[in-house]
């Protein structure tokens, strides 16, 4: 028996860097270091695991639709220890939008075969956390997602997903689509050995045309949503921010009556969201 | 005027916060149709109708619960196709947020997650969104379709606005895929008797300067006083002194409240992504150089030790 495994990984603005809108009002990527979505190392992190307690033979795919500097997310996910790395780069890829990158997404899916896809639990970027679920739709398979807890076995995969209100078991027949959660493990360094085993790994770059898409059904002008304005959002006005010296609780809850935070018995009427 | 979908966030018929919020929205758009699923569906008409519902669309079937996300979009699309309405907005909770997109896929319509207000602004739809950590707002609009949006909680405030609310019974039939995903047990959440993390309008967070998990009741004892609810930062939560569900940040809850209170949490930008948009924002810190001070509208340096118990004395005196 094999199992193949189909890790999406996306490559995203660093989120502790100075990230901003480039004029057609996507992301500026000239602008600030790009990497490996953190959490989508958690993705890489449960394919290898789910590898290493399997009997069977798994080969392990990282897959990313993105531009040319996307190489270096696979080269990341390739040295932690994914066998081969699938680049699906475009120019028209660009300005894609949650329904285009899924449509990359599921045929790249498709023309590598798969038993299991597994994701990242949103992106740090856009993290809408949608993709994985727009994926199981188009492929027409099992989503099983959010797992903080994951395990294949015997052609199923079953895991828990902690929801708002309760925590859940879940299982389903593969092939499935996954997407695991940051409480699902911490992700593993790549070592010395597999930073260099990477660089002989296979990327494979496929274009539009090998995925049977025509240009009109991603990118910019094929997204079904627009962004029409991005503001940068004014700076707080600085607060007022005072040392303890004995009386700073007092002065708090000074501050806190005064905005009329502390009610005898209820709390304050909400007012709405002004951003 | 036009019908806007609003999918219901309930729990055996009572329902979530979130929900009227967007019912209170969907009625800038036009009148709003609300879909209730699954255990206690009917239950729900009197909040919805209280709320400016003039319609509730509900049905009951074991599927709702027995599987994942997929029946609940079959039946989402059922009422689509019903009401062929101006727009569909589901609350964005992580299980709306999948339920919407799939619908939009299926309905070949645009969807944008995360709204945290909605206008109609020349005869269209415009959802506004918080980015990058809260650093950047952006205003975006479906092109195609009609626009699937989710909305955050705390997005506006729940007005009421008695309509008719009229309960019709939706017909549903399942998708092949709808059994895929088996939900083999599930295991509630104890409710803490706090109010929802998402919903409150006071929160109170521990970060790893608390140091230790005994330690947090401290935390709960300011946060009871505020008749608040308590979150805490990831450091916290790795280190097991409270639960993930209480994570605030961009891997937990993203929260929106009148107030926030940080102790002993430096403000990483995994967590401002959570909690940016609080309207008001204090912290008490010991280290005067700490990110979180940059946001604060208060901030006390000190050693949370002294100043949160202190303060929790000063809320109960002056509630006498
Ligand atoms: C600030 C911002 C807001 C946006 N808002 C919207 C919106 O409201 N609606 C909309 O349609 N689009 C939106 N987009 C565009 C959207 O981010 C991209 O289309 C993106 O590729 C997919 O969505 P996501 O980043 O939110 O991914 P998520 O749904 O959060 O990603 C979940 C997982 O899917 C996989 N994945 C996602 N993208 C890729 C990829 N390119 N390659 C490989 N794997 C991937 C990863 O495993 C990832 O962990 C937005 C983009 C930005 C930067
Ligand atoms: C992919 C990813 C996702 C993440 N998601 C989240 C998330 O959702 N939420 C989240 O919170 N983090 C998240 N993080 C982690 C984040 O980067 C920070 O590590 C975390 O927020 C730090 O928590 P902290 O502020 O409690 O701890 P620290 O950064 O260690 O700060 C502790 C603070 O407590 C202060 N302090 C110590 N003792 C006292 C005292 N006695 N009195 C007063 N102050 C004191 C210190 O001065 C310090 O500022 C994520 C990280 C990654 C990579």
């Amino acid at each position: 028996m094999s199992l193949r495994i189909v890790v999406t990984v996306k490559y995203v603005p660093d989120a502790t860097g100075d990230r901003h809108f480039a004029d057609d009002l996507t992301l500026d990527r000239d602008d600030v270091d790009g990497l490996l979505s953190e959490l989508d190392e958690y993705a890489v992190e449960q394919a290898l695991q789910i590898s290493e307690n399997s009997d069977d033979d798994v080969e392990i795919t990282v897959l990313t639709v993105g531009p040319e500097d996307a190489r270096d997310a696979l080269r990341k996910a390739l040295s932690m220890g994914a066998d081969k790395a699938i680049h699906v780069e475009d120019d028209d890829l660009h300005g894609t939008d949650a329904i285009g990158t899924s449509l990359a997404l599921a045929k790249a899916i498709e023309k590598a075969g798969y038993d299991l896809v597994i994701s990242g639990m949103a992106s740090t970027d856009g993290a809408a956390g949608i993709v994985p679920a727009l994926v199981a739709e188009r492929l027409g398979v099992p989503q099983v997602t959010l797992l903080s807890e994951v395990a294949v076995a015997d052609g199923k995969v079953t895991g828990r997903r902690d929801g708002d209100t309760a925590s859940e078991q879940l299982e389903a027949q593969l092939p499935a689509v996954v997407s695991v959660t940051d409480q699902s493990g911490e992700a593993r360094y790549p070592s010395f050995k597999g930073i260099m085993a990477a660089k002989k790994k296979p990327v494979e770059s496929w274009d539009l045309d090998d995925l049977d898409i025509e240009a009109e059904q991603v990118g910019l002008a094929g997204a079904w949503t627009k962004v029409a304005s991005a503001d940068e959002r004014p700076a707080r006005t600085a607060g007022t921010i005072v040392k303890d010296e004995g009386e700073g609780a007092k002065q708090l809850a000074e501050f806190l009556a005064g905005q009329k935070f502390i009610c005898t018995s209820h709390v304050p009427v909400p007012r709405p969201n002004s951003l | 005027m036009a019908e806007v979908l609003i999918f219901v966030d309930h729990v055996d018929g009572a329902v979530r916060k979130p929900t009227l919020e967007l019912l209170t929205l969907a009625r800038r758009i036009g009148d709003p149709v609300a879909v209730a699923l699954g255990n206690g569906a009917a239950d729900t008409q009197a909040a919805l109708a209280e709320h400016g519902a003039v319609k509730v669309l509900t049905h009951e079937a074991a599927e709702y619960a027995d599987y994942l996300v997929v029946p609940k979009v079959d039946a989402l699309q059922a009422a689509y196709e019903a009401v062929s309405p101006a727009a569909v907005l589901v609350p964005s909770s992580a299980e709306g947020k999948e339920i919407a997109a799939r619908l939009a896929l299926r309905i070949k319509s645009g969807v944008i997650t995360d709204a945290v207000d909605l206008e109609v602004a020349d005869g269209t739809l415009v959802a506004t969104q918080s980015v990058f950590a809260a650093s950047y707002t952006t205003k975006s609009t479906v092109m195609t379709g009609t626009p699937v949006i989710t909305v955050k909680p705390n997005s506006a405030a729940v007005e009421s606005a008695p309509a008719a609310g009229a309960v019709e019974a939706l017909t549903v039939s399942f998708s092949e895929q709808a059994t895929g995903t088996k939900v083999t047990s599930r295991t509630p959440r104890e409710s803490t008797g706090r109010p929802d993390l998402t919903e409150a309008a006071i929160v109170v967070s521990g970060g790893r300067g608390v140091n230790g998990a005994d330690n947090f009741a401290i935390i709960e004892a300011l946060a009871d006083s505020l008749g608040a609810a308590v979150g805490a930062s990831r450091a916290a939560v790795d280190a097991g002194w409270y639960p993930h569900s209480n994570q605030v940040g961009q891997t937990g809850k993203s929260v929106s409240p009148q107030l926030y209170i940080a102790s002993g949490i430096s403000g990483a930008i995994q967590h401002r992504a959570g909690m940016q948009t609080s309207k008001t924002i204090v912290a008490i810190n010991k280290d005067a150089e700490a990110p979180i001070f940059d946001l604060v509208d208060y901030g006390i340096v000190g050693d949370l030790f002294d100043v949160v118990p202190a303060l929790t004395d000063e809320v109960k005196a002056r509630k006498g």
